[in-house]
């Protein structure tokens, strides 16, 4: 194959299929997007929820993740705690934002931290017991923790490959309901960076359909919430 | 005025909220030929509550038959027969949750097949002036207690149309919960199909089978006497099945059971 | 560059292979029609079983989360409306989408069928060198029959997903859009795993229990070794976000990020109605898709990527979008609403035919609801598999119910069989008995429901034959139409008076 075939003949099936598209639609007279099809739904709208942190951190532990609220000086301990907790003593890789305060408790606690600054290769990822990063949110009705890869979270592979993940929220970064979480990290998006959404440790449901926790993702989820309210 | 003597059952005390109405009796084609005493039974329940109830004789059937199996254009005669039929009538009942479907959904989309307008409006507003009887009974009538006495066990399946296309919801047992000396047990998977759906039982015979005898095994589940649906249809089908297993639970028309009074 | 592929020859009917071989070619060529089919399903006791169990707990699940959601029926309302626009306003979209996909180094591809879909990623993948490559779970290529064509090119397509793994390894076909091995139990699964992972890499542990952790387990050993090897990946899409020029993955277990994470390139095949208008309306589909598919609150995790990000993922990538059909569908005005489907196969879950059929009696990657109401519009309704599609359904309804899209499904399926009904009256192609049987007998009904008269002197008959049978039901009679009845059900001989006899009688005896 040539780049110059390849061209010709994404133009021609292009052209073809636009047109296609337009044929097929000629009954449709209005093409204003707006009033040829109305949406009535209110974009960016939470639920109404009495205790938002405390029903994310029930619905966080329904996926079977473990998770514990701090104040925020107690959070180099727990992020070490974390570690142990799931089995991590030896090697824990962290993105290069990572809050130098809780990078230092790790060193103490005799872990070898791995920055991924410059990246380190898949198979070290993969020899590295843990990865340990902040958030960008976190959606109390869905026990969702969504993560758009800043310095403090890193590139989308730290948090896949290592086998136990351990996350810090801050309280003040829980919203009610995905709505409120997709406006939050939409400037992240629209500068490129990827999104990942983590709801409990990697699952199938794929044998009889019973939940299987852990599969190719991290099989531990390890979160810690910073009482900063 | 005559002062009416303390009542010995509840049918003479029957109020009579159909006093002075007149209504289009929509028998449907399989209960007129198979199963008379279901229409039977209608009148039965509608004079009681004072209706005047009218059979036109041009009517035929709702054309689920035809319409179900693809062939709209077969299926337009059974519409202007229906149109002819009912015409002029405030209130037409069928005791079928399909065939009310049939008419009140499908008529109007195979009227618009025939692009003659004048038709159009004419079914659109006859096809919408049809109840299914528990229909007619609570949101017409306004009657839930029809004075009914069925000393049986009795399972209740909420046939797919009345309960999907209709949206019957508790109507037809809040129909039943009043029936005297009656026990109704609830249906395990009450909400599956039996596996008739109209030509699908011949088009698809092994997998109806396999449907209608799921169905089967959950009314015998029950220990009931009888199995009551809206649609004699599904009964058949249902009926059928418990039959060939010899099962000896029977298959009845809800309003066969709303008809029955102590008297009876 | 290349790994050392084996050719495998065990369980592939005497081919070498790279990969499994799928029964019967894996694509649905010349089987037959779903009543036929269906007979053969039916008698898979363990299959059966399976689905009931397992169709089950997926309905009870996702009624469960449904209950939970406070405004679950404005959300479907907005879904529905959001895909029309999108739907209703393809060409601008796509342009849109084209444009931001571009803008964000995407190479965009057209393909208007599924074999020029095919070439191009076989074309992309040997661009690169490679002789395999990882692949998310997509219907999109199994439509297409991606990974058969890759095997012919010499490239092996490795499923990562747990499904499609016991799928690829059982030499199977999906049955399912979801959970494509949902017809197999733990048992089942074992024995695959022990029998086939040796010949395609990393073998299942020796010792490896039914339990499923341990499978999961298994599975995630056999396939770690190919995530990070693997220089290619191959997904499809479940939104396609026209603002940002972002792709979007839902999924479980994580191979999906791996794929889109590790590899050096990666070939995204989305249809063209894949396509959400804005990042905003990623709120309304989030909150949908998750608890009509698995009855998750949120599925373990969800992907969104706008392009090439330096030093993060593929720092290559392409995305195809294909039509293979869906112009058509976009053609009809009634039909066209299916084009709304987020294939979370909730129809499919709730379906009593699905349920016991099985996903392979269908004829289609596409089966039950949504399946019987997509296919005859993206293949045409030529072929008698695709003209039996719309009638394996006996119109219940409770898809109508759970659709999160508010697809009327059973509406397009009636529509269908219209289109059905037309072609087989225009062409002489169902020439079967049956279809005769049956032309005549509609032509028939017309002609008796269309007149009183005609209908009374029909009864007339009936009526003769309930004096002959008086009181009998009918046992097992070899009488065609009848016979598939009477086959498992009695009859009642019909009564000796009909209705309109008796009303005839009783009003003039008056009262």
């Amino acid at each position: 194959m040539t780049a110059q075939t390849m061209t010709e003949r994404d133009a021609e099936a292009r052209a073809e299929i636009l047109a296609r598209v337009r044929q097929a639609t000629t009954d449709i007279t209005d093409k204003n997007l707006e009033s040829d099809t109305p949406i009535k739904w209110e974009y960016g709208r939470g639920i109404e929820m009495d205790d938002v942190v405390g029903t994310f951190v029930q619905k966080v532990i329904d996926y079977s993740a473990t998770v514990v609220r701090v104040a925020p000086q107690d959070v180099p301990a727990a992020v070490v705690d974390g570690l142990k907790a799931t089995g991590a003593d030896a090697s824990a890789v962290v993105p290069a934002g990572l809050d130098a305060a809780w990078v230092d408790a790790i060193r103490a606690a005799g872990i070898e931290v791995r920055v991924d600054d410059p990246a380190l290769s898949k198979e070290v990822l993969n020899d590295t017991q843990a990865v340990v990063t902040a958030a960008a949110c976190g959606v109390a009705d869905t026990g969702t923790i969504v993560l758009d890869h800043l310095a403090d979270q890193g590139r989308r592979a730290i948090t896949l490959v290592p086998d136990r993940h351990v996350c810090v929220v801050l309280a003040s970064q829980v919203v009610s309901d995905v709505p409120e979480a997709v406006q939050i990290v939409k400037p992240a998006v629209l500068e490129g960076h990827p999104l990942t959404w983590i709801s409990g440790g990697s699952a199938t449901s794929d044998i009889e359909l019973s939940r299987v926790d852990g599969v190719h993702g991290p099989r531990q989820l390890y979160v810690v919430v910073i009482d900063d309210i | 005025m005559t002062t009416i003597p303390a009542a010995e059952s509840s049918t003479a005390t029957l109020a009579k909220p159909g006093g002075g109405m007149t209504v289009g009796l929509f028998i449907t084609c399989i209960n007129d030929v198979m199963f008379p005493q279901t229409g039977q039974a209608v009148v039965k329940i509608l004079e009681r509550l004072g209706c005047t109830v009218e059979f036109p004789r041009a009517q035929t059937c709702c054309g689920q038959m035809t319409t179900n199996s693809g062939y709209f254009e077969e299926s337009i005669p059974a519409v202007k027969q229906y149109v002819k039929a009912f015409s002029g009538y405030d209130y037409v009942v069928a005791p079928s949750g399909s065939c009310t479907g049939a008419v009140r959904d499908q008529h109007p989309m195979l009227a618009r097949e025939t692009g003659d307008q004048g038709f159009i409006r004419e079914v659109d507003d006859v096809s919408q002036k049809l109840y299914d009887l528990p229909e007619f009974l609570i949101d017409v009538l306004g009657v839930e207690d029809l004075g009914a006495y069925f000393p049986h066990r009795v399972t209740y399946h909420p046939s797919c149309h009345g309960r999907r296309f209709l949206k019957l919801g508790d109507k037809p047992a809040r129909l039943l919960s009043h029936v005297k000396g009656m026990t109704l047990v609830p249906l395990p998977m009450e909400e599956q199909c039996c596996g008739f759906g109209g030509t699908f039982c011949v088009k698809n015979p092994d997998m109806s089978a396999a449907m209608a005898a799921d169905k089967a095994r959950h009314i015998r589940e029950t220990d009931a006497e009888y199995v009551v649906a809206g649609d004699n249809s599904c009964l058949m089908n249902i009926g059928g099945v418990l039959s060939r297993q010899n099962s000896g639970v029977k298959a009845i028309h809800l309003a066969e059971i709303l008809a029955n009074t102590e008297e009876d | 560059m290349g790994t050392e592929l084996r050719r495998i020859t065990e369980g592939n009917h005497g081919v070498a292979r790279l990969t499994p071989a799928p029964d019967n070619g894996g694509t649905f060529l010349g089987m037959p029609k779903f009543q036929k089919a269906v007979k053969t399903e039916l008698e898979l006791s363990v299959q059966r079983k399976n689905m009931r169990n397992a169709t089950t707990t997926i309905r009870n699940k996702r009624a469960l989360r449904v209950s939970e959601s406070p405004d679950w029926e404005d959300v479907r309302e907005a879904a529905a409306e959001i895909k029309n626009r999108v739907a209703r306003h393809l060409d601008h979209y796509l342009e849109e989408a084209e444009k931001s996909l571009t803008a964000r180094g995407v190479h965009v591809h057209w393909a208007r069928d599924g074999q020029e879909a095919n070439q191009i990623v076989a074309e992309i993948a040997k661009a690169k060198g490679v002789d395999e490559v990882v692949k998310i779970k997509s219907i999109t290529t199994q439509e297409t029959d991606l990974n058969e064509y890759l095997e012919e090119q010499g490239i092996a397509a490795w499923e990562t997903d747990l499904a499609e793994l016991i799928v690829q390894l059982g030499h199977d076909r999906p049955s399912h859009i979801v959970v494509p091995a949902i017809h197999r139990n733990r048992a089942e699964v074992r024995e695959i795993f022990l029998r086939e992972m040796k010949n395609y890499g990393r073998p299942a542990p020796e010792d490896v229990s039914e339990n499923p952790p341990e499978l999961a387990n298994a599975a995630r050993l056999h396939l770690r070794e190919k995530f990070l090897r693997a220089k290619v990946a191959v997904s499809g899409g479940n939104f396609v976000l026209a603002d940002t020029g972002s792709l979007v993955i839902v999924e479980s277990e994580g191979n999906g990020r791996m794929c889109l994470t590790l590899p050096d390139t990666l070939i995204s095949m989305v249809g063209i109605e894949k396509i959400l208008p804005s990042i905003d309306d990623l709120e309304v589909f989030l909150k949908l898709l998750p608890r009509s598919a698995t009855g998750e609150r949120m599925n373990p995790y969800n992907s969104v990527w706008s392009g090439v990000t330096e030093g993060d993922g593929p720092q290559e990538q392409h995305v195809i979008f294909m039509d293979n059909g869906r112009t058509n569908v976009l053609a009809d005005p009634v039909g066209r609403e299916v084009l709304r489907c987020i294939r979370c196969a909730s129809c499919i879950n709730t379906c009593p035919v699905y349920e016991r059929a099985g996903g392979h009696a269908y004829g289609s990657v596409y089966p039950g609801p949504i399946g019987i109401s997509l296919t005859p519009q993206l293949r045409g309704v030529d072929d008698p598999v695709d003209r039996a599609m719309p009638y394996a359904c006996s119109l219940c309804g409770a898809c109508n119910e759970v659709c999160p899209v508010k697809i009327p499904l059973t509406d397009i399926i009636l529509h269908l069989r219209h289109r059905v009904a037309q072609a087989e009256k225009a062409d002489r192609f169902g020439e079967d008995a049956e279809g005769t049987v049956e032309r005549n007998l509609m032509k028939t009904a017309g002609w008796v429901l269309g007149d009183a008269k005609h209908f009374e002197a029909v009864q007339a008959a009936t009526r003769s034959a309930g004096w002959a049978l008086k009181g009998k039901p009918l046992g097992p009679i070899p009488v065609p139409i009848a016979e598939r009845w009477l086959k498992y059900r009695d009859v009642q001989a019909p009564p000796t008076q009909t209705f309109r006899a008796w009303w005839k009688k009783n009003q003039k005896e008056g009262k």
